[in-house]
């Protein structure tokens, strides 16, 4: 069997294939960077409310990403929102961490931050981020100020 | 009583119904036998790589170039979009995400339908119109492993590859228009891009539904052409088939893929 150009061609082709795919895994997604679930490690965490969290919406510390977020369900016994973090294994975290539902920017997406704490100790896998903070929600915080308007008003006239 | 036209029409009726569930079957058992009788394309890597020359290699140039387009045209219309909103520096994730999710599988299929797969049809068609496929199966030569099983592979495997090349193609050209002509900042077009586009729940996905794709368009392109009335006029008429019929599987398969895949957020 000898070798013809045809073979060249189609050789190029599926290089140039293999080539735009390796691209678009690189490049364009974020094959690269963390979030393909090798070397994680899972923590929780319980929200009063979660705002507009998404699963996949990324988990970070010092504006750095070190996790995403897993999964979002409800716990039904303590009736508020149990979200599963899964963290990058080379990033550990005191016990008495902070977790918060951030938003980037005005209009971003939303993000799980964490703010390290001054234990020694660290979380370990499968366990909880005991102090929470819930997302900022817009209509509550429009209506506390609302309310305090009015309350200054009343105190105005007396 | 029963007017004789309304007779008529409702039997025609009833025919085209009975007759599409019989070449239904029939394309059914085409592409379980060509799949059954596939050995020959991988133990004759000849066949097939002869066959990507023709599907893959010539329909490259026709890809790259509506490729480049769809992204240029893509990074135009999105700036000015976003750019009421005041977020031109999402134009990379708009750009990406269209183009990996939605337009880089379904119109690289639409355009390997109607540049491969309408040359197949017409040369299997004409195949069987000059009694070529007859006359293998009188030399004990299976016309389904010799000539249709190379030409379903090569269509498959082509298809993911053309549809990567039109996605990276596509992306180029959005950043060619967004960055070097209108300025968007380089920085946050492939970090935001880079951030939002996952490798699993995106890229791999497009991959699925272009082998998809490829699965569909070579099938209905093969047994359009083997189904062909042997005339010229028939192998006209299948060649016209294959092209309305494929181009309709892909549009309505990516509504179902798309419903399947991005469903969860």
């Amino acid at each position: 069997m000898e070798r013809s150009t045809l073979d060249l061609w189609v050789g190029l082709f599926v290089c140039a294939g293999i080539g735009a795919l390796l691209i678009l895994a690189m490049k364009v997604g974020n094959m690269t960077s963390i979030g393909l679930g090798n070397h994680t490690y899972t923590l929780y965490a319980n929200f009063d409310n979660i705002g507009g969290l998404k699963a996949r919406a990324p988990v970070k510390s010092a504006g750095v990403v070190v996790g995403r977020v897993s999964s979002i369900g409800f716990d039904n016994t303590r009736f508020n929102a149990r979200v599963e973090l899964s963290i990058d294994e080379r990033y550990k975290f005191p016990k008495d961490t902070t977790a918060s539902i951030l938003t980037s920017g005005l209009l971003g997406e939303q993000y799980v931050g964490l703010d390290a704490g001054g234990d020694s100790a660290n979380l370990g896998s499968g366990e909880a981020v005991k102090l929470t903070q819930s997302a900022v929600v817009l209509e509550k915080l429009i209506s506390q100020f609302l309310y305090s308007k009015a309350a200054e008003g009343d105190n105005a006239k007396k | 009583m029963f007017n004789r036209s309304a007779v008529l029409n409702v039997r025609s009726i009833g025919h085209h119904a009975v007759d599409a569930v019989w070449r239904l079957g029939y394309a059914s058992r085409f592409f379980g036998l060509t799949i059954a009788s596939s050995g020959t394309s991988f133990r004759r890597l000849r066949l097939l790589i002869r066959e990507l020359y023709f599907t893959g290699v010539l329909s490259l140039i026709i890809i790259l170039v509506s490729g480049l387009f769809v992204g240029m045209v893509l990074g135009l219309q999105g700036y000015h979009t976003l750019q009421t909103y005041g977020s031109e520096s999402a134009l990379g994730v708009l750009v990406a995400l269209s183009l990996v999710r939605e337009l880089g599988p379904v119109v690289s299929a639409l355009l390997f339908a109607s540049r491969a797969g309408s040359a197949m049809t017409a040369e299997i068609g004409l195949m069987k119109a000059t009694e070529q496929l007859a006359a293998m199966e009188m030399m004990a030569v299976d016309p389904i492993a010799r000539v249709v099983a190379p030409r379903f592979w090569a269509g498959v495997i082509s298809m993911p590859l053309l549809s990567a090349l039109f996605s990276a193609m596509g992306i180029f050209g959005g950043y060619l228009v967004g960055v070097v002509l209108i300025g968007v900042d380089e920085g946050s077009f492939w970090s935001q891009m880079n951030a939002a586009v996952d490798f699993r729940n995106d890229i791999l996905n497009g991959v699925v539904k272009s082998f998809v794709f490829g699965v569909a368009v070579t099938w209905i392109t093969l047994f359009e052409g083997y189904d062909a009335p042997p005339t010229a006029e028939g192998v006209s008429g299948a060649t016209t088939r294959t092209v309305v019929t494929s181009s309709l599987a892909i549009l309505g398969l990516d509504f179902l893929l798309t419903s399947f895949m991005f469903r969860g957020f």
